[in-house]
C-alpha cells in the first residue's frame, strides 16, 4: 500500500446532485488523500476504467437517483473482471436502510446515508486502508 | 424625548451585556450576522417606496391585494414514479385528497432526453420519476383527467420542448386546444448548468430552443407559463439564500433579454414568467428572501426592461421545502422541519407549495408520508391563523432590515455577473458553480465542527437508528417500459418518424422555430431520445469541467 490513499470519487447514473460528491471529495483531500473526481453522469465502466488507470485504492460512489441496486453491484463485478477486487468500494446518498445489507453482501464496503459527518468516511478509509 | 430614548437604549445595552449570551452562532444559515435586537434605527427608506400595499409596486408585501384572504395557495405536490399508468393512479389519489394542481416528476433518462432503452438509462427507468418515452406515455399519464380543467406543472428542462409538444398533442386528442391549457413547464436551462446538471446542448443553442418555446407559447398558449425560473436546485446544490436569490433573478433577467432579442415585446411574455424557490430551515432569512425577490423583480423589470404591464412586474412563485434539510436519522423529525419551512413560504407569500415528505432523505415518499405532508399545509392554512392577515411580518424591524440586506447582496452579485458579460459567460467561467461550492463547503465545515447544530446529526444523535417503511419501485417497471417502447417502435410509421426528425434537424440548422417540427415529430410517435439526439447532431453536446 502506498503512503497516500488514492480515491476516485464518482457520480454514476444520470442524476446531477453533486453537492455530496464535491463535499466528500474536498473532505478526503483535506485529510491528505489524493482525490480524483470523475464529474457527472458516469457509467460503471467509465468509473472502473478511471480507477484502474489512476491506480486508486478506493472508489467512493455518490448516488441519489435510486439506481444504486443496479449500478453498485455492477461496479464491484467490473472490478473483479479486471482483477481489481482489492479496490474498496463505498457509497453515499439516498439509500433506504433495507438496501444496506444487500449492498454489503454485493461487495460494497460501507454505505453512508444523508447527514453523516465527512470525518466518518475519512476514518473509515484510514481504518480500512492504512492499517493493512 | 431624544435623551430619554438614548437612555433606555443605553440601559438595555448595558443590561444585555451584563446578562451575556449562550454559546451559539448568531447568524443566518447563510452567514448573515444577526444582532440581538432590531429597532426603528435599522429600518431605512420610505414605506410607500419600499413596501407599499399588497398588489402594488414594488410588491414587497405580496402580489395580490387580498392574498390568502381571497384564495389560499395551491397545494401542489410533485409526484411521479414508475410507469405512466402508476403515476396516473397517484395523480388521481392526490386529486381525491384535495390537491388542485398536478406536478409531474420525470425519471432521470427523460430529464436527460434519453429513451428507456439507452445504455445510459440502466437502473434509472421509472426510479426517480415517471418514464416518458413517447406521446403514448403522455396519453396514459392523463387518462381520465381532463387536461382542460387541471393545471399541470412539468419539471422538465433540457428536453422541455419535446414534453410540451407531447402535452399539447395529448390534450388535442382529448379535444382540448393549446389555448385552454394551464400550467408550467420548468424549462429553466440556465440553472441546469449552474446546479441541477441535466443538460443536452451547450448554453447558446439551449437559449435558442428557449426562445423558440417562448415565441410559440406567447402565440398559442396564453395561459401557459413557459418557464419557471428556479432557485430550488441552486439552493439544494448548497448555495446561500442570497446566492439563490441572485442567481435565480439573474437567470430570469437573461430570459427576459432572450425574449426581447427574439423580437417579443417584454409585456407580451413577462406576465407568464413564474419562479420556483426553496424554503430552507432558517425561518426569517427565507421570509426575507421571498420579500426581497418580489421587490427586486418589480424594480428591475420596470426600471431596466421598461415593462409597463403590471403583470410583468409581479413575481409569482412556487415554493418547495428544502429536501437537503431532511435527515435520514429519526426521519419523523422531518415533519417538524418541513412544517417550519412551509410556514416561512406562507409568510413569504408563495402562490403554490410543495411540502416534502418525512422519508425523502431515504427514498421517494410512501403514500402515508405524502398524506402527512399535504395535511401539514392544510393545518397551516386552516388552523394556525397565519393566513388571517397579509404579510403579517411586514414592518418588523428585523424582517425589514434582513430583507434589505438580502437585496443588497443580490445586487452585488448582479454587478459581478454583468462585469463578466452576463449569465451565460459567467456560467462558462464556472462563476456561479464556484460560489455555490464554496458556500456548501463552508456550511459543511460549520456542521462538522459543531458551530451549526442539526438535531440528530451533530447533537442529540439517536442511539438506535429508527427505521421507516420506504416506497419501493417495482423492478418490473423498467421491463414493462422497455417492452412497450420496443412494441411502439415496431408499430408506428417509421418512415414518417424519419421525415419528422429530418425536419427537426433542418429547423435547428436554419434557425427556424423548432417547436413546430417537434410537435409533428411527437404526433408521429418519435421518442424523446430520437428528437433530442437529432438536435444534438446539429447543436452538439454539453460537457462540464467539474469544480470541486
Amino acid at each position: 500500500m502506498a503512503d497516500t490513499i488514492r480515491v476516485v470519487v464518482a457520480k454514476v447514473g444520470l442524476d446531477g446532485h453533486d453537492r455530496g460528491a464535491k463535499i466528500i471529495a474536498r473532505a478526503l483531500r483535506d485529510a491528505g488523500m489524493e482525490v480524483i473526481y470523475t464529474g457527472l453522469h458516469q457509467t460503471p465502466e467509465q468509473v472502473v476504467e478511471a480507477t484502474i488507470q489512476e491506480d486508486a485504492d478506493a472508489i467512493g460512489v455518490s448516488i441519489l437517483s435510486g439506481a444504486h441496486m443496479t449500478l453498485l453491484p455492477r461496479i464491484v463485478d467490473l472490478l473483479k473482471e479486471n482483477d481489481a477486487e482489492d479496490v474498496l468500494v463505498f457509497c453515499g446518498g439516498t439509500i433506504p436502510k433495507q438496501d444496506i445489507p444487500k449492498l454489503k453482501e454485493a461487495g460494497v464496503g460501507e454505505v453512508f446515508t444523508p447527514g453523516t459527518p465527512t470525518r466518518k468516511a475519512v476514518e473509515y478509509l484510514q481504518g480500512e486502508l492504512v492499517s493493512s | 424625548m431624544d435623551t430619554e430614548k438614548e437612555t433606555s437604549k443605553d440601559l438595555w445595552e448595558e443590561a444585555y451585556a451584563q446578562r451575556g449570551e449562550r454559546d451559539a452562532e448568531f447568524s443566518t444559515m447563510s452567514g448573515v450576522p444577526i444582532k440581538p435586537l432590531y429597532t426603528p434605527e435599522d429600518v431605512e427608506g420610505d414605506y410607500d417606496e419600499k413596501l407599499g400595499y399588497p398588489g402594488q409596486y414594488p410588491y414587497t408585501r405580496g402580489v395580490y391585494p387580498n392574498m390568502y384572504r381571497g384564495r389560499l395557495w395551491t397545494v401542489r405536490q410533485f409526484a411521479g414514479f414508475g410507469s405512466a399508468a402508476e403515476t396516473n393512479e397517484r395523480f388521481r389519489y392526490l386529486i381525491d385528497h384535495g390537491q388542485n394542481g398536478l406536478s409531474i416528476a420525470f425519471d432521470m433518462p427523460t430529464l436527460m432526453g434519453l429513451d428507456s432503452d439507452s445504455p445510459l438509462s440502466l437502473g434509472e427507468v421509472g426510479t426517480e420519476g415517471v418514464a416518458v418515452d413517447s406521446l403514448e406515455d403522455m396519453e396514459k399519464l392523463f387518462e381520465g383527467i381532463d387536461m382542460g380543467e387541471i393545471s399541470t406543472s412539468m419539471t422538465i428542462n433540457a428536453p422541455a420542448h419535446v414534453l410540451l409538444a407531447m402535452y399539447v398533442v395529448a390534450a388535442e386528442k382529448q379535444g382540448v386546444g393549446p389555448e385552454q391549457l394551464t400550467g408550467t413547464n420548468q424549462n429553466d436551462i440556465l440553472k441546469e448548468y449552474i446546479a441541477q446538471k441535466e443538460w443536452l446542448f451547450p448554453p447558446e443553442p439551449s437559449m435558442q430552443v428557449f426562445k423558440d418555446m417562448l415565441v410559440y407559447a406567447t402565440e398559442h398558449m396564453p395561459r401557459w407559463n413557459t418557464v419557471s425560473i428556479s432557485g430550488y436546485h441552486i439552493r439544494e446544490a448548497g448555495s446561500t439564500a442570497a446566492q439563490e436569490l441572485a442567481f435565480t433573478l439573474s437567470d430570469g433577467f437573461a430570459y427576459v433579454e432572450a425574449g426581447i432579442e427574439a423580437g417579443l415585446d417584454v409585456d407580451d411574455f413577462a406576465p407568464r414568467l413564474s419562479f420556483f424557490f426553496n424554503s430552507h430551515i432558517d425561518f426569517f432569512e427565507e421570509i426575507c428572501k421571498f420579500r426581497a425577490a418580489r421587490r427586486i423583480w418589480a424594480t428591475v423589470m420596470k426600471e431596466k426592461y421598461g415593462a409597463r404591464d403590471e403583470k410583468s412586474l409581479l413575481m409569482r412563485f412556487h415554493t418547495q421545502t428544502a429536501g437537503v434539510s431532511l435527515t435520514a436519522q429519526e426521519p419523523y423529525n422531518n415533519v417538524a422541519r418541513t412544517a417550519f419551512e412551509a410556514l416561512a413560504a406562507i409568510l413569504g407569500g408563495t402562490q403554490s407549495l410543495h411540502t416534502n415528505s418525512f422519508d425523502e432523505a431515504l427514498a421517494l415518499p410512501t403514500e402515508e408520508a405524502v398524506r402527512v405532508a399535504v395535511r401539514t399545509q392544510q393545518i397551516a392554512a386552516l388552523e394556525t391563523g397565519a393566513t388571517n392577515t397579509i404579510d403579517p411580518l411586514g414592518g418588523s424591524y428585523f424582517v425589514e432590515a434582513l430583507t434589505d440586506e438580502l437585496e443588497r447582496q443580490a445586487y452585488d452579485y448582479f454587478r459581478q455577473i454583468d462585469e463578466m458579460g452576463g449569465v451565460v459567460r459567467a456560467i462558462e467561467n464556472g462563476f456561479q458553480m464556484g460560489e455555490i461550492a464554496e458556500a456548501s463547503a463552508r456550511y459543511q465545515r460549520e456542521t462538522e465542527n459543531g458551530t451549526r447544530k442539526i438535531v440528530n446529526v451533530n447533537i442529540y444523535e439517536p442511539k438506535d437508528e429508527s427505521d421507516v417503511e420506504t416506497h419501493r419501485i417495482d423492478p418490473a417497471v423498467s421491463e414493462g417500459q422497455l417492452n412497450r417502447l420496443k412494441d411502439l417502435k415496431e408499430r408506428r410509421d417509421n418512415e414518417r418518424v424519419e421525415e419528422c426528425l429530418e425536419a427537426v434537424k433542418r429547423a435547428c440548422r436554419e434557425g427556424e422555430n423548432t417547436m413546430y417540427p417537434t410537435i409533428e415529430a411527437v404526433r408521429a410517435y418519435a421518442t424523446v431520445g430520437e428528437i433530442c439526439s437529432a438536435m444534438q447532431e446539429v447543436y452538439g453536446t454539453y460537457r462540464e469541467t467539474p469544480v470541486i
